[in-house]
């Protein structure tokens, strides 16, 4: 028998920070997901230790100021995508200056030169990503993905689904049907 | 994290073809590291050594003596060793069967080879960058499918 797995990563991600720095003993405050505050000094060789279990999970603690800024913008966008079906229809340049509280053009910039992409690739990969997960996990079909992830129209979504991964969205799901048919063989 | 580079590998018989593919590399503005092999068994080899560095992202010609790159394909998505490598196919074809059929065995990238170098290096940036978005976002390999 083959099951398929969604993973929340925000949970387990969480669940697993947590149970670590309440092994090591360090009083924490999660302040968004990705952030936290330590609430006292924590000495050197703790944090050591801290860094190290992290290592294992695949989790590192960001230490450079760019980095956590492009963190957030990530974040920010990602959460803009997934909830693009809550009504909200503001450009994504003026939401994200809202959020973060820096002008649009310094976002773009630092953006650019730390992930090697800009912030307009990154939202339309991450909005056909999330239109994958759902022609793959779910029954939707794609006029209801394409009206769920705002686009304009079903051609709208085809198309910039072709251009963004070569193929169209109906072979991708022929593919990927064949993969699982194949691996359950 | 960021300054990390992305290391590349390429199986080809073509001596031209993989000397225009490190020279693309040379010039790209991620850092990678480029290694080439002439046939699909000297490939194997060397990925199967134990304590072989794995690449990010390898790069299979479908036609070598040999070993094909499909049959490299199937016996690398057969090992869980290498599940963490994106595969990309690498060739003068572009029949929609050859296509497909590697998709299915699990190759991530099918790439026709371009004749001009310019277009070689715009499409080896683009699969690196693309690579370098699933690799530093955690998107889910699975879904990972690009043909240019």
């Amino acid at each position: 028998m083959k099951v398929f797995i969604k993973f929340d990563f925000t949970q387990f991600c969480s669940r697993i920070l947590d149970e670590k720095l309440n092994e090591l003993n360090i009083k924490y405050r999660m302040l968004n997901f990705g952030e936290i505050e330590f609430l006292e000094s924590v000495p050197a060789d703790k944090l050591k230790a801290f860094d190290a279990i992290l290592k294992e999970y695949g989790i590192e603690k960001i230490e450079n100021q760019k980095v956590i800024l492009v963190q957030k913008i990530k974040d920010t966008l990602i959460d803009m995508v997934l909830n693009a079906n809550e009504g909200q229809n503001v450009k994504s340049s003026v939401y994200l200056s809202d959020k973060l509280g820096h002008s649009y053009g310094y976002l773009s910039n630092l953006f650019s030169e730390v992930t090697y992409t800009s912030i307009e690739n990154f939202i339309i990969l991450q909005r056909i990503e999330y239109a994958k997960s759902l022609i793959t996990n779910t029954d939707l079909s794609l006029t209801e993905i394409a009206f769920k992830l705002q686009y304009s129209s079903v051609a709208h979504l085809s198309t910039q689904f072709k251009n963004t991964t070569g193929i169209t969205p109906t072979t991708f799901q022929r593919i990927i049907a064949k993969r699982r048919t194949l691996k359950s063989n | 994290m960021q300054e990390d580079y992305t290391y590349v590998v390429l199986a080809d018989d073509d001596e031209d073809d993989r000397l225009f593919f490190v020279e693309a590399f040379e010039e790209l503005k991620i850092k990678t590291k480029v290694d080439v092999y002439k046939d699909g068994i000297e490939l194997m080899d060397a990925l199967n050594q134990e304590d072989s560095m794995l690449p990010n992202i390898l790069f299979l010609d479908l036609n070598m003596p040999k070993k094909s790159g499909l049959e490299c394909l199937i016996d690398i998505k057969a090992n869980n060793r290498f599940k963490d490598m994106a595969i990309a196919i690498y060739s003068t074809s572009a029949s929609e069967e050859d296509i497909e059929n590697t998709f299915v065995q699990g190759a991530n990238i099918y790439i026709k080879k371009p004749s001009a170098f310019n277009d070689l290096k715009k499409i080896l940036s683009d699969v690196v960058t693309v690579n370098w978005q699933y690799h530093t976002n955690g998107l889910d390999k699975e879904n990972f499918l690009l043909r240019l």
